[in-house]
């Protein structure tokens, strides 16, 4: 018999509408599986067993006594720890905020709390979102359920290996430069970034704000648009999100891809990407092709200089957000201080950790007198002719297929001395924080090692709908959701 | 181009970070190294080419100046490392 911990958060709410069971057994199947695989796993910075199995109950009386309430009343989720929830810790995964407890809800947690979902806990990440590998969290690594000697990918590391380790049946992560996609690819489920708006970002810790987006992570699409639907919206509290009208993304889930025209950009199957990643999202190709849609080969040449401009403009805009960080208001605040001044510097140099510091000080250099035109301004106008890139190829197409990761999950360390290096893990997601537009990672099998791959479908901004559709047919059409995490230690080679 | 000793101390002192004997070697390679990496944006035509300021087409937003409830004060100041009577509490800056 299957565990509840095994099922799809939308299987488990079709079970809570039929009373076959309640919001108390799935949650406490959740807690049970933390406690035997979080051990190993580590995904989780806390777990809110003792709230989480109070709202279930609640839930379950409501539902009993014939109440009405939301088809999403009592579903489990997990937070990524940089996404603020009233009276619980937030630490992104620093020494810097490992003490604050948020004194509001973001906007996405008020939303779930009006459809009563059941927080299970906060996940891991690296330290404040900078990161490809979850290595950089000031407290542990989250090690990837496929093989235990892995990175999970980062930064949402623990939400996508929370996922894929039947510890939370979905969970929210955010993405500036790849950070949902990347660990959704590296960890087997699906990750999606919505288009830059479409979602809130209040009380979402800010790392680069032009470029960060929160969204699903999810075991399989259907969940990817369920959960969507609850988080997208305008909110008053964040001026960049869209005043669009509300949809139902569910509806996009036809298995149907007749006639749609995707565009497979050269430069993303060539040099530089995994033959095994290649030829999964080759593979991909072929299978769209069987099913009806046209697939042509096409070019994103300025997508290259994605990387490098996407360095200038995250790491400037933390420089900034960063900035408030200052040990007086929250946050940690060193021992060591005759004056204010010492305050600062000694707070934020005992708080931070290597990567950050290594981002804020690039962000200062790139905005500081006499590179500013040089760097900063260069980089937005590069900015603008990789969006006019983008408008081009979506003249033509309807989607593209690209892969998410250019390799599958690397080893502890492998990266991790070299920051350019590390940089690469985001080739193919970083183009699309820049341009804004909406990208979803979902899994396209396993390389020879047995780890997993996924390819990414990226829609036109605020065209949600079409990737959607794309990967729900493709998944339908193939069975690389069966694959399961195997939680081996010291893979083949 | 190579990022000096110097410009290192010098942007730390911008960024409020003190940084060690061995985070400014590290450093000084590493920025050389990304900044490097970041010049290739140099070799786009750019002419005629205006910024992207903001990642949508939204640009100034307006509201009405009303009085709305806030996050509670309290709440607000239960994570100051250091309070007094409803204030953050700084040491002394005027001598």
């Amino acid at each position: 018999m299957m565990e509840l911990y095994e099922l799809t958060a939308h299987e488990l709410m079709d079970k809570l509408a039929s009373g076959e069971i309640t919001s108390e057994e799935v949650t406490k199947s959740y807690f049970n599986r933390i406690k035997e695989k979080d051990g190993v796993v580590k995904a989780y910075v806390s777990t809110l067993e003792e709230s989480a199995l109070e709202k279930a109950r609640k839930v379950d009386a409501d539902r009993k006594a014939g109440k009405p309430v939301s088809k999403y009343a009592g579903i489990p989720i997990g937070i990524k720890d940089n996404m603020c929830i009233t009276g619980t810790r937030t630490t992104c995964s620093s020494k810097m905020l490992e003490n604050f407890v948020a004194p509001y809800d973001a906007t996405v947690i008020e939303n779930l709390n009006k459809e009563e979902l059941v927080y299970l806990g906060k996940l891991n990440m690296d330290e404040f979102a900078m990161g490809s590998s979850t290595e950089n969290s000031a407290f542990f690594t989250t090690k990837n359920p496929w093989d235990l000697e892995r990175v999970p990918g980062g930064s949402s590391g623990g939400s996508a290996a929370a996922v894929a380790a039947d510890m939370a049946p979905w969970a929210l992560g955010s993405d500036t430069g790849g950070s949902i996609r990347q660990p959704a690819s590296l960890c087997g489920v699906v990750g999606l970034k919505p288009t830059y708006g479409l979602v809130s970002r209040y009380g979402l810790v800010a790392f680069a704000s032009s470029l960060d987006q929160i969204g699903p992570i999810t075991k399989d699409v259907t969940d990817s648009a369920l959960l969507l639907n609850l988080i997208a919206g305008h909110d008053e509290k964040d001026s960049t999100s869209m005043e669009i009208e509300k949809k139902d993304y569910t509806k996009a889930l036809v298995n149907d891809v007749k006639g749609m025209k995707i565009g497979l950009p050269k430069e993303y199957i060539g040099e530089g990407v995994n033959e095994e990643v290649k030829a999964s999202v080759l593979a991909a190709a072929k299978k769209f092709e069987e099913l009806g849609a046209t697939v042509e080969e096409c070019s994103f040449d300025v997508g290259k200089y994605a990387t490098s401009v996407y360095y200038v403009i995250a790491d400037a805009e933390a420089s900034s957000n960063l900035g408030r960080f200052d040990g007086i208001r929250y946050g940690y605040r060193s021992e060591k201080f005759e004056n204010l001044k010492d305050i600062y510097r000694n707070s934020r140099s005992e708080g931070f950790g290597p990567e950050v510091k290594r981002r804020i000080m690039v962000g200062t250099y790139v905005l500081s007198s006499g590179y500013y035109d040089a760097y900063y301004k260069k980089a937005q106008k590069v900015r603008t002719v990789i969006n006019n890139a983008y408008n081009e190829l979506f003249k033509k197409y309807d989607i593209l297929l690209t892969p998410v990761s250019p390799t599958t999950a690397f080893k502890f360390g492998e990266k991790s001395d070299n920051p350019i290096e590390m940089y690469m893990a985001d080739i193919c997601t970083v183009p699309v924080n820049i341009g804004g537009v909406p990208g979803i990672s979902v899994p396209s099998g396993l390389d020879s090692k047995g780890l997993p791959i996924s390819i990414q479908l990226i829609g036109k901004a605020f065209d949600e709908e079409t990737i959607l559709r794309a990967a729900y047919t493709y998944e339908q059409n193939t069975n690389f959701r069966e694959n399961r995490p195997t939680f081996k230690e010291g893979g083949n080679n | 181009m190579a990022i000096s000793r110097e410009e290192v101390i010098h942007i730390a002192k911008l960024a409020s970070l003190n940084l060690t004997e061995s985070e400014i070697e590290m450093y000084t390679n590493d920025m050389t190294e990304i900044l490097e990496f970041a010049n290739m944006i140099n070799s786009v035509n750019t002419d005629n080419v205006s910024e992207t300021i903001a990642a949508n087409e939204k640009y100034n937003v307006f509201r009405k100046d009303e009085i709305k409830q806030s996050v509670d004060k309290e709440a607000l100041l239960q994570n100051a490392p250091s309070k007094d009577d409803g204030m953050f509490r700084i040491p002394k800056v005027i001598n």
